[in-house]
């Protein structure tokens, strides 16, 4: 079964061909066949090859298959070869599967678009793919074709609806932003190859080990830089600009950026590449606190986002931060484990929010919304679901496991500290605050004007449906393969991961600790809700006279812009590029090549004026020149 | 069989349809067509060939012929093909076929002549590409320009008398320079074993002082880098390329830039490897200027084509840098961005001679979104943005990968900067296809999209740059024997030069017969 490997990636690469080729000869059920039917069946390839690994884990914990070797020259031997192991296997799973539950999605949502349908599709498929690839990749140089691939994707979906300008700057914006990632990771893969001498990742990271010195220069260098690789693509610190305005594409885009592909790039690159960060102690650290840093940064900005969608983005750059926490504090199938977790609650609540906006004819404000409760029951009880799970409601949902292991860890482990578990205690608390503010805004209240007058508003369909239902079921019931030691220590997922990954040890472990700090976050995530209840519910307004305060006010301004990165940035690089192009529009340099050109002309000019054939002046220039000479003899 | 035919076959081609444009024009583009379809037929096969020879000729010449030209002073006939010249005269002849393909409905003034001059590009180029005799390579590197002046010239656009004397004057300035260090290189062997011959094989192993070494290299280092180009020699490609007609921007891009870099690589680089050695810092800074400075000149420009030329300068930067770093990782890379920009070069003049065509403008700022009316053009036009920017999977990232990945091993920052040029190369990429396909149809423009005719050419260099993207160890095997055996060149004189003078006569005696040019087939 393990052979079939190569058809994981390859169905959807035969859709988004076959959607390229003859999409616009294709009727909207036939693309919508191929489109999500090429995804489903890599889901059920992925299933297979996922059964017969588990039942029978090949030597080594690791399946590698070859296709061809893509370049051959002195020494320098990457391939198309596939690397299984339960790092890939677990993403890949996540992958298609979600992925394919999007597209199941999108086959009802698209349907609304009057154009295009079968453009999205093959743009979808080809992401699917190019994740696909990166996860799959077994060396450095096939995983930066996924990776870039990815990004292509991403900005051909997000500019999906081309017609409007700023769609396509934000596309724009999001493939640029990723690609300054990007060549960082060049540089590592460079320094890599010049130190190690191979991008084949087992080997090099067997190299590595035995090569670097812990926390030498060159492993710090090295880890330094494809966390700038990583950091881009997850939209971390402070390379995040480019997620909140990606949400310019259509809905189910957002979903598979957030959710399933994308932004957990960097998350895997980190996990992969996991020996090297470890040879780089203060990489690593740094790792943590970039997390910690930009969970909180995007909880705040969070806070005060009125698009939904938007809302949305910025609890994914903040659950993004968590799970580089994890990374940082070495807890690493902590942070795989909030990346399914993740990928469950976050693609539900963006298709959730697609229904909502679907149904409201592309309103995407929540101040407009409301009271949507009763309209959208099963809707809003998916919504809810995902919320509950994004905002760690204890017990009941899954993100309660996952986040909560994150919290726990870093405080237990020995990067961790204090400070650490304090932000990310913080950000617990601030996560359940923006995430319940956006749950009552849309669907509590009274349905405001604009939802009265577009009343009855009807519940999706199946195909949206469907989705919205498995989801939801994940994202309550997948915690149980993952307890902690307080609630009966079931290790399925992290005993799985530990095959490829290395395993993780607390320092303090006490039992006692342990509960405490659960029965803490426990307490961050429910108080946040209630918090929110008397802020918004029972007592209507209060909100809106805090935001009037005057240090209220330039605050929001200030999370509301996303902490005013995009103005420093638009000084600091994009004007002054975009002046010197400006500036220098016609090329300084021509202008030599063309004062020779003058100069050579004006010497013409001048040399054929005195050609008057007037008699008179030869005569009078002869006499001069021979007096000049005979002059010029005697002085000299 | 001799290489003459290589040579012949298009000039016999292109007297013929000159010929026969004098009574119909459609006579005229079916013989070039034929001719250059022929031609690279033909050049396949021999391809071919070199696969299943390859193994048991070390000598690298893939076939030879040699024949007295003006044995007086020592010049003769002498024609070769290896690796790299295969690899080029492959590029040349495929890219004639599509010029002729794109010239089918666009060109209808003196078409025979101007298919003569297509062809004279081929045959000028491809003699540039198999010449091992020094004055025979002068002398079809002179001859490629009167072809190229008469097309901008003649079939060019509004500013075209200007453009082509500018890129004339320049041109034939540089190649003065190279005369004048062909000529004393030959007088310096001459002086050093009393041999007077301009081939190539006799000269390479050339023993000399290093301040004449200096002096020679850079005579050819300009006249390459002029048409290569590298900054500041630039400011005659924008201007000839904007004006030229579509297919002569495909010759000017796809080919005249490329026998810049394959003079660098053929004679710069083994004939003088110590001065290369010493000048390599400069060179790699100049080629970094090149790539930052071409991206930043491609965003600021207004006019689309000239934005697609600039962006020929950055591109070509890594060429220089490729070849300059020199290990064989960055040298193959520069063999591979000489064929990926040649594709995906000739297809974005292409298709802003397509829109041209339609919309008779090239003002990016009339533009805009054109994917709503021609959504294959707009395609295509993203696919070749994203070549352009170096994405995997694409030709030019092969060749950008490898060169970076070789450079960083020789000056680390320098290759720092230049992978700086790919994020530059994202902004220009993506603001052509925000400019052209994307945002409202303002212009209002109703045009159709692309015809069967040229949707078979862009899909030609689709497939073209997919396969050297994802396969392209069959270029990288053709190269790489020609590489190496340039490498012993320089390997050779290098060691050559260490020895006291006067010995330098057997030295390169012993060059000579380590390369057999015995390697032609019966």
């Amino acid at each position: 079964m393990l052979e079939l490997l190569w058809l994981i990636p390859a169905f959807p690469l035969a859709g988004f061909v076959a959607l390229t080729l003859v999409g616009s000869r294709l009727s909207r059920p036939e693309v919508a066949y191929v489109g999500a039917g090429s995804v489903g069946l890599s889901a059920v390839v992925t299933l297979l090859v996922g059964l017969s690994f588990m039942a029978a884990p090949p030597a080594g914990g690791s399946f590698v298959q070859t296709l061809w070797v893509w370049v051959d020259v002195a020494g320098f031997r990457p391939a198309f070869a596939f690397h299984l192991d339960a790092l890939s296997l677990t993403m890949i799973f996540v992958v298609t599967f979600v992925g394919f539950l999007i597209h199941l999605y999108s086959v009802e949502y698209m349907m609304e678009e009057e154009e295009g349908y079968s453009r999205f599709f093959a743009y979808m498929n080809l992401f699917v793919c190019a994740m696909l690839t990166l996860l799959l990749a077994d060396n450095l140089m096939l995983l930066l074709l996924g990776w870039e691939g990815v990004g292509l994707c991403s900005y051909l979906l997000i500019g999906f609806f081309y017609k409007d300008e700023a769609n396509s700057q934000a596309a724009s914006k999001a493939f640029i932003v990723t690609r300054v990632g990007d060549t960082a990771m060049l540089m590592a893969l460079f320094l890599l190859f010049a130190e190690l001498g191979t991008l084949d990742i087992q080997a090099l990271l067997e190299r590595a080990g035995q090569q670097f010195q812990p926390g030498s220069g060159m492993a710090t260098a090295v880890a330094l830089l494809l966390l700038g690789g990583a950091v881009g693509k997850s939209a971390q610190l402070p390379l995040q600009t480019w997620l909140p305005d990606a949400m310019a594409g259509p809905t189910p885009v957002s979903a598979l950026i957030h959710a399933a592909t994308m932004v957990t790039a960097g998350v895997y690159l980190i996990a992969r590449t996991h020996v090297l960060f470890t040879l780089a102690p203060a990489v690593l650290t740094l790792v943590a606190v970039i997390g910690t840093l930009t969970l909180l940064m995007a909880g705040f900005a969070a806070l005060v986002q009125s698009d939904i969608k938007r809302v949305l983005a910025y609890s994914t750059i903040s659950q993004i931060g968590y799970m580089f926490l994890a990374l940082g504090v070495g807890a690493w199938s902590a942070a795989l484990f909030h990346f399914m977790i993740h990928a469950f609650f976050k693609a539900l609540l963006f298709l959730g929010a697609g229904a909502v906006i679907m149904s409201l004819h592309h309103e995407q404000d929540m101040y407009r919304m409301g009271g949507l409760r009763r309209q959208m029951p099963f809707t809003f009880w998916c919504f809810l679901i995902g919320s509950g799970a994004l905002a760690a409601v204890p017990v009941v949902t899954a993100g309660f496991y996952s986040k909560d292991l994150i919290i726990w860890n870093a405080y237990n482990s020995e990067i961790g500290g204090v400070w650490l578990w304090a932000g990310a205690l913080a950000g617990a608390l601030l996560t359940s605050v923006y995430t319940f503010r956006m749950v009552f805004l849309t669907f509590y209240r009274e349905a405001t004007e604009w939802v009265r007058h577009l009343m009855p508003i009807h519940e999706p369909g199946p195909c949206v449906r469907i989705p919205l239902g498995v989801l939801a079921v994940l994202s309550v019931a997948a915690g149980v393969i993952e307890l902690p030691h307080t609630m009966g220590s079931l290790t399925l997922f992290s005993g799985f991961l530990n095959t490829a990954l290395p395993e993780y040890h607390g320092v303090h472990a006490s039992y006692g600790t342990e509960l405490l700090f659960e029965l803490l976050a426990a307490a961050a995530s429910l108080g946040g809700i209630w918090l929110v209840w008397t802020l918004v519910m029972a007592s209507p307004g209060s909100m809106e006279r805090i935001a009037a305060q005057p240090w209220a006010r330039g605050l929001e301004r200030l999370w509301f812009s996303g902490w005013g990165f995009d103005a420093l940035y638009d000084a600091l690089f994009v004007k002054p590029w975009l002046w010197c192009a400006k500036v220098n529009k016609d090329d300084f340099i021509d202008f030599f090549y063309r004062a020779v050109a003058f100069i050579t002309e004006t010497l013409h000019f001048v040399a054929s004026m005195t050609q008057t054939g007037a008699v008179r002046w030869y005569a009078t220039g002869i006499a001069v020149g021979a007096v000049v000479t005979v002059g010029l003899v005697i002085i000299l | 069989m001799s290489l003459a035919w290589i040579l012949l076959l298009p000039f016999a081609g292109g007297l013929a349809a000159w010929i026969a444009g004098r009574w119909s024009d459609l006579w005229a583009r079916w013989i070039a067509l034929g001719t250059a379809l022929l031609h690279l037929l033909l050049l396949l096969v021999t391809w071919g060939v070199f696969f299943t020879r390859v193994a048991p000729a070390p000598g690298g010449w893939l076939m030879a012929s040699k024949q007295p030209w003006i044995p007086q002073l020592g010049i003769s006939f002498h024609l070769a093909v290896d690796g790299i010249s295969l690899l080029m005269l492959l590029l040349a002849s495929f890219l004639t076929v599509l010029a002729v393909l794109t010239s089918w409905t666009s060109i209808t003034r003196s078409v025979g002549f101007y298919h003569f001059n297509l062809l004279l590009i081929l045959t000028a180029l491809s003699g540039v590409f198999i010449a091992f005799d020094l004055f025979l390579f002068f002398a079809f590197w002179e001859i490629s320009l009167l072809p190229l002046y008469f097309l901008i010239g003649i079939w060019g656009y509004e500013n075209r008398v200007y453009a082509t004397t500018k890129f004339f004057i320049i041109t034939q300035g540089s190649g003065l320079l190279m005369l004048v260090a062909i000529l004393g290189l030959v007088v310096v062997h001459w002086q050093s074993t009393g041999v007077l011959t301009f081939d190539y094989l006799d000269l390479v192993g050339t023993v000399m002082s290093d301040t004449k070494a200096f002096w020679l290299m850079l005579g050819f280092f300009i006249a390459f880098a002029v048409k290569l180009p590298v900054v500041p020699f630039h400011t005659w490609l924008p201007d000839a390329h904007t004006q030229a007609p579509t297919a002569g921007s495909v010759a000017l891009a796809g080919l005249v830039l490329k026998i810049g870099a394959y003079g660098m690589l053929r004679f710069v680089v083994p004939m003088f490897p110590q001065a290369v050695a010493d000048f390599t810092l400069t060179a790699m800074i100049l080629a970094v200027v090149g790539i930052l400075y071409g991206a930043l000149l491609a965003l600021g420009q207004t006019d689309l084509k000239r934005m697609v030329a600039y962006t020929s300068i950055s591109h070509m930067g890594f060429v220089l840098l490729g070849i300059f770093a020199g290990n064989e990782l960055a040298l193959q890379g520069a063999v591979i961005i000489m064929l990926s920009h040649g594709f995906s070069a000739a297809a974005l003049f292409i298709m802003v001679g397509d829109l041209q065509h339609r919309t008779h403008t090239r003002e990016l700022g009339r533009f805009g979104g054109l994917w709503a009316v021609m959504p294959r053009m707009g395609g295509v036009g993203l696919f070749f943005a994203m070549a352009s920017l170096g994405l995997p999977g694409l030709a030019s990232f092969v060749g950008e990968f490898l060169v970076l990945l070789g450079a960083f091993q020789v000056n680390m920052p320098l290759t720092v900067l230049a992978s700086v040029g790919l994020v530059a190369a994202t902004v220009y990429s993506l603001w052509m296809m925000q400019k052209v396909y994307y945002g409202a149809n303002t212009g209002d423009w109703q045009v159709d999209d692309t015809s069967g005719r040229e949707m078979t050419v862009m899909a030609s260099l689709i497939g073209a740059t997919l396969w050297l993207g994802l396969y392209p160890q069959p270029v990288l095997t053709t190269s790489g024997h020609a590489l190496a055996e340039m490498k012993k060149f320089a390997a050779e004189a290098r060691a050559t030069a260490a020895r006291p003078e006067g010995t330098g006569s057997a030295a390169s005696g012993a060059v000579a017969a380590t390369s057999p040019v015995g390697g032609e087939r019966p």
